[in-house]
């Protein structure tokens, strides 16, 4: 444990201040090129620099090596090529419009480094009942959770600061319950998460300087799920990333079918005249996790965010309840 | 509405120690005998089959359990 502190605080300082060093540039460079998107959300219809995934996966890489070269662990090399497959997948989707089913697919093929370094184990840890083996099942489990992981941070990135903001609190509580399980090196390996996301928040806070894009967004969901499967906390990550979870759930059981968010006509949610959001009475619209914040009145756009920074931390204490819960049987 | 969300969370986390419980307890232990070098194949097949349908009824339990909880909220 004491030879693990060093990497630990080495690796957190280059995630965080790589991210928090390299987005101002960035920011510059994206708007000289017109690389920008309206933010919808803005009475004034302002510009906003995109993708920031570019800093995000330097951080990230950056982070890692340092890890790598401490540690030499096969775990930081599935985790890093998985990451870095889905930043360039959800570049690809920055730069071009594709098709629903582009992400999920190629995400799955994203997955295979961890399959191919063998670094999981094929044993589901359940909270109090305790393990079950499914050594064939677990492949197609390693191959659903990248796409669905990924998606799932990309869904709740609707608001200035809720992607970075939430990936933050999930990320910390999946750290902290692989620490309380004693599974340290994957904690640390873990915490450059928490800290590249911090540092981006920084930037994508509202007034947001700068989107994440879906190269930001299924790099920071696909690194959170490979951390799972690696560290063997599927159910716990699951369970810290609940409110995302509920938002996909939402969608799709309204929608019924995967379809992406550009496609569906029906508006959730509207602004007022003070321009606060405001949920639709649209019943084409999707059901959406900020349409439901909404239903009890208009809130602005940061008193979303917050809310949803709320149900993040619930649902983090409840995780590492899950991982009290799993010592119950050992 | 945001009483409903925590609800809505805590059911679905309750939802997820119950479908453990059924996957470690009654789904893990099925074996199948007589097929020879194909048992663990076949047994894996039921258990996917069985997980599957498992996954249907949890995801009909949470649509119900949505509307149950945000009709209520929204009357209120």
């Amino acid at each position: 444990m004491i030879e693990l502190i060093l990497p630990a605080i080495v690796s957190c300082i280059v995630a965080f201040f790589v991210v928090f060093a390299l987005t101002p540039p960035l920011i510059k460079f994206l708007e000289k090129r017109n690389f920008v998107v309206k933010d919808i959300n803005k009475k004034e219809g302002v510009m906003i620099a995109r993708p920031g995934g570019i800093s995000i996966i330097a951080g990230i890489i950056a982070s890692e090596i340092v890890l790598y070269t401490f540690l030499q662990l096969n775990e930081i090399l599935a985790i890093t090529i998985t990451t870095f497959a889905a930043f360039l997948i959800g570049y690809v989707d920055d730069r071009r419009v594709m098709g629903g089913w582009f992400k999920p697919v190629a995400l799955a093929i994203a997955a295979i480094p961890i399959i191919v370094f063998g670094v999981y184990d094929s044993d589901l840890a359940f909270p109090i009942f305790g393990t079950v083996q499914i050594p064939v099942l677990y492949l197609g489990l390693i191959i659903f959770m990248i796409p669905i992981t990924g998606n799932i941070i990309n869904s709740i990135d609707v608001l200035n600061g809720v992607a970075s903001g939430f990936t933050v609190i999930a990320s910390f509580s999946l750290s902290i319950c692989l620490f309380v399980m004693q599974n340290y090196e994957i904690a640390i390996i873990s915490l450059p998460l928490g800290f590249v996301s911090l540092a981006f928040y920084k930037y994508h806070k509202i007034p947001s300087k700068i989107f994440p894009g879906d190269s930001g967004a299924l790099t920071l969901g696909a690194m959170y799920g490979a951390i799972a499967i690696v560290g063997d906390v599927e159910i716990i990550a699951a369970v810290a990333l609940l409110p995302a979870v509920i938002n996909s759930f939402l969608f799709l059981s309204s929608v019924k079918r995967i379809v992406e968010h550009r496609q569906v006509k029906g508006k959730p949610v509207e602004h007022t005249n003070d321009f606060k959001l405001k949920a639709t009475d649209d019943k084409t619209a999707p059901v959406t996790l900020v349409r439901l914040i909404l239903a009890g009145g208009p809130l602005t756009e940061k008193q979303v965010g917050f809310a949803i920074f709320k149900l993040a931390i619930f649902s983090g204490i409840l995780a590492i309840i899950t991982t009290f819960l799993m010592g119950v049987y050992s | 509405m945001k009483s409903g969300l925590y609800g809505f969370l805590f059911a679905m986390w309750i939802l997820i120690l119950l479908g453990g419980g059924i996957l470690v307890t009654i789904l893990g232990p099925i074996s199948i005998s007589g097929f020879g070098q194909f048992n663990m194949f076949i047994a894996s097949i039921i258990k996917a089959i069985i997980a599957i349908i498992l996954v249907v009824i949890w995801i009909l339990i949470l649509s119900k359990l949505k509307n149950w909880i945000f009709r209520k909220e929204i009357k209120s």
